[in-house]
């Protein structure tokens, strides 16, 4: 009888119903998007995070660069010292030699004992550390073209010898600058090469301590055209490429991954890293293990996922702070009013049915019969309203996933300067030969300047909001349903049938 | 058996005092057919009302074989409605959504009579009142004789000690007045039911076997 009534009921009053049920979708399925899209943000800003820490990473241990000493500046650039007239073995030089240089640079200049990796893995709370050293490769070259003298028309100047200029001549060198992590092939599971995907050839062995092998990014290979088992030359030395490495997302972390020792060796840094990614036993816990390990290293820099993703910028923090504020409060605006809407609706329909619930309560019909069948029509209607909600929904966050627009985020910088070249070739004209600029090269430093990575917005939906839109079309119908119980309730059968008499 | 002592109902309106009963005394025996007539505002409606346990009396007491109807719970008086007292409107007061079966099934939820028995009980019910054909039909389309039928039939069906009859034949032609008053006295006789009924109509306070006139609130010589 419950269900017959109700069903009957619901379909005389379907209007009515739509009405109730649409107010409640409308409301859940903005739930489900705010929560979907909330979840996207939260799974770009991990993803761009990821792209930056590798998997798993919670925390990284460097050390901050010092500003440079008075007169220290230029000490810190790379200098190129090239001579117009040799070669670069010192032999006389030809007209148009080639010349050719590269340095190997640590990034941000402050670098860590490789004890450091112990010292922290052994900090209450840490699951694994492992070492890594960021480098900048920076190769020149070219060649200079001595000017041409020419002898003077007039025939000298006065009190002179024979008069005359330099013409032409100057110097054409090309700059190339890379980066590269060493990494510990020992503990592959850790660290900025676990974000990125061999996609051609093989990764490191753990035996490969020693080995000039190399991988390579994609992005950096496909640039330079080098394909697995060519060679990559750095500091003089040749690397084999033994495979190709896609990030997940964003940029990847070097352009170029070498086994730590030869990295080291590379930078004449011996025993010597840039950064310890270390892995936390709970994640839950950063904070603690942030100050055992500043309590272990105090003179270190430590950064978590947290403090990383505070320095996340652009349209992605902008549109995740839109997420998180607005679009929550205008769920539960939305939500609050159509849960007064169906309760107002509800007590209304119950007031209609004044000599209905009358006749049945002369009928035997206890109060508590009547109120369940008010408030079974009420939560039907919320159910209705929260699948229709749960559809809506679903089509919202399939359609932001489908054509929603791509965020960028930029991740604030550290110390580092983005590649600035200074200085060039000089021209001499008027018979001296300019000699060629200091090339000044900054940090260049990809993970140390401020980073701009492009996510694709995404709007998952889980199963727990799926319950959460469940839940809230329950709550609906019972807000709805205990505003005409209560009406029903206290509905005395005496009135009921007077009211119509 | 209905024995009624000093039945005071006063209403407040407003600023003023309404004794809509006014320390009414009545026996009703067990099988007794009453007719209650008199003018509107007279009190009638609210004499039934107390009769069936729909309201409280202010002052006095509505015994039903002994029992004060006034002094018991909701619950309990809830109970007693749903097993003894069987009511008939002038309005029918049928559910609108539900068929003429469906409708009469309503009086026996509350007895908690399962499923199959209360189709079957519904059924036999609505045969007895003539509508067997056409209990699969929602009220709307029934005509007003029909739909009294199966106020009727939903009255009885839990077969009842008293019926109660509320103007039953108010909203009614005069020869399906006839033919519900005929089913009401069959039905009664049959069961042996204790009958009271609220009427305007005079023809039928004459047919009464025991008719009176409630004037103010007060009960007076026919």
């Amino acid at each position: 009888m419950f269900f017959t009534y109700l069903r009957r009921e619901l379909r005389r009053r379907r209007k009515a119903a739509l009405v109730v049920a649409s107010g409640l979708a409308l409301g859940i399925a903005l739930v489900i998007v705010v929560n979907a899209v909330s979840s996207g943000m939260g799974k770009a800003q991990a993803q761009v995070l990821e792209s930056l820490y590798g998997l798993g990473t919670d925390m990284t241990v460097t050390k901050a660069p010092e500003p440079p000493a008075e007169g220290e500046e230029g000490e810190r650039r790379p200098r190129f010292q090239f001579d117009a007239q040799q070669g670069e073995d010192g032999e006389e030089g030809e007209e148009g030699e080639k010349q050719s240089s590269d340095r190997v640079m640590v990034q941000g200049f402050q670098t860590l004992d490789s004890a450091t990796v112990t010292t922290v893995g052994k900090a209450d709370g840490v699951a694994a550390a492992v070492g890594g050293l960021s480098l900048n490769v920076v190769k020149v070259d070219g060649e200079f073209t001595p000017g041409q003298f020419q002898q003077g028309e007039g025939g000298g100047r006065p009190g002179g010898g024979a008069g005359g200029e330099v013409r032409g001549g100057g110097a054409d060198f090309s700059i190339d600058s890379f980066s590269v992590y060493g990494t510990d092939v020992t503990r592959p599971a850790l660290g900025p090469l676990t974000s990125s995907e061999i996609t051609d050839g093989r990764g490191f062995e753990e035996s490969e301590t020693s080995a000039k092998v190399a991988v390579v990014d994609s992005a950096y290979a496909k640039e330079q055209e080098l394909k697995t088992g060519d060679t990559v030359s750095a500091g003089g030395t040749d690397f084999e490429i033994v495979g190709l490495a896609t990030a997940a997302s964003g940029d990847a972390t070097a352009d170029v991954y070498l086994p730590l020792a030869q990295a080291q060796t590379l930078a004449d840094a011996k025993d010597k890293i840039t950064t310890v990614y270390v892995q936390a036993d709970d994640a839950q816990q950063l904070d603690a293990v942030k100050s055992a390990v500043l309590e272990a290293v105090p003179d270190a820099t430590v950064t978590t996922s947290e403090d990383l993703a505070d320095t996340v910028s652009g349209s992605l923090s902008t549109a995740s702070g839109l997420a998180v504020t607005v679009g929550r409060w205008l769920s539960v605006v939305v939500l609050a009013a159509a849960f007064l809407v169906a309760g107002l609706l509800t007590s209304s329909a119950v007031s209609r049915r004044v000599r209905e619930f009358g006749t049945l309560k002369a009928l035997g019909w206890r109060s508590r019969r009547v109120t369940g069948q008010v408030v079974g029509e009420a939560v039907v209607t919320g159910l209705l309203g929260g699948a229709l909600g749960i559809a809506l929904g679903l089509a919202g966050a399939w359609a932001i996933t489908a054509f929603g627009p791509s965020l960028s985020a930029q991740l604030g910088g550290g110390g580092g300067a983005g590649a600035a070249m200074g200085g060039g070739p000089g021209g001499g004209m008027g018979g001296g030969m300019g000699g060629p600029g200091g090339g000044g090269m900054g940090g260049g430093a990809r993970q140390a300047a401020s980073t701009t990575l492009d996510v694709a917005l995404t709007a998952p939906v889980s199963l727990s909001v799926i319950a959460l839109a469940v839940g809230l079309a329950v709550a609906g119908g019972l807000i709805a349903g205990a505003f005409g119980g209560w009406r029903a309730s206290r509905l005395r059968p005496a009135d009921a049938l007077a009211r119509v008499a | 058996m209905y024995e009624l002592t000093g039945v005071t109902r006063r209403y407040t309106r407003g600023k003023g005092v309404v004794d809509a009963l006014a320390g009414v005394d009545l026996t009703i025996a067990d099988g007794d057919r009453l007719v209650i007539q008199g003018p509107t505002g007279g009190g009638k409606s609210t004499l039934l009302q107390m009769l069936g346990g729909l309201d409280r009396p202010t002052s006095g007491s509505v015994l039903l074989d002994g029992v004060d109807l006034a002094q018991l719970s909701e619950a309990r008086l809830t109970k007693v409605r749903s097993e003894k007292i069987g009511f008939v409107f002038q309005s029918f007061n049928l559910i609108p959504t539900l068929t003429a079966q469906e409708n009469v099934e309503t009086a026996l939820v509350p007895l908690g009579v399962k499923p199959r028995e209360r189709r079957e009980r519904a059924a036999e019910a609505l045969a007895s009142v003539g509508l067997g054909e056409r209990r699969g039909h929602v009220p709307g389309e029934l005509s007003g004789g029909q739909q009294q039928r199966v106020a009727i039939a939903r009255a009885l069906v839990k077969e009842p000690k008293v019926l109660l009859a509320d103007e039953p034949t108010g909203n009614l032609d005069e020869s399906t007045r006839d033919e519900i008053m005929d089913v009401l006295e069959t039905r009664c006789k049959e069961h042996g039911l204790t009958f009271v009924m609220v009427t305007h109509d005079s023809h039928l306070a004459r047919q009464a076997p025991r008719l009176v006139t409630l004037r103010k609130g007060a009960l007076v010589p026919s």
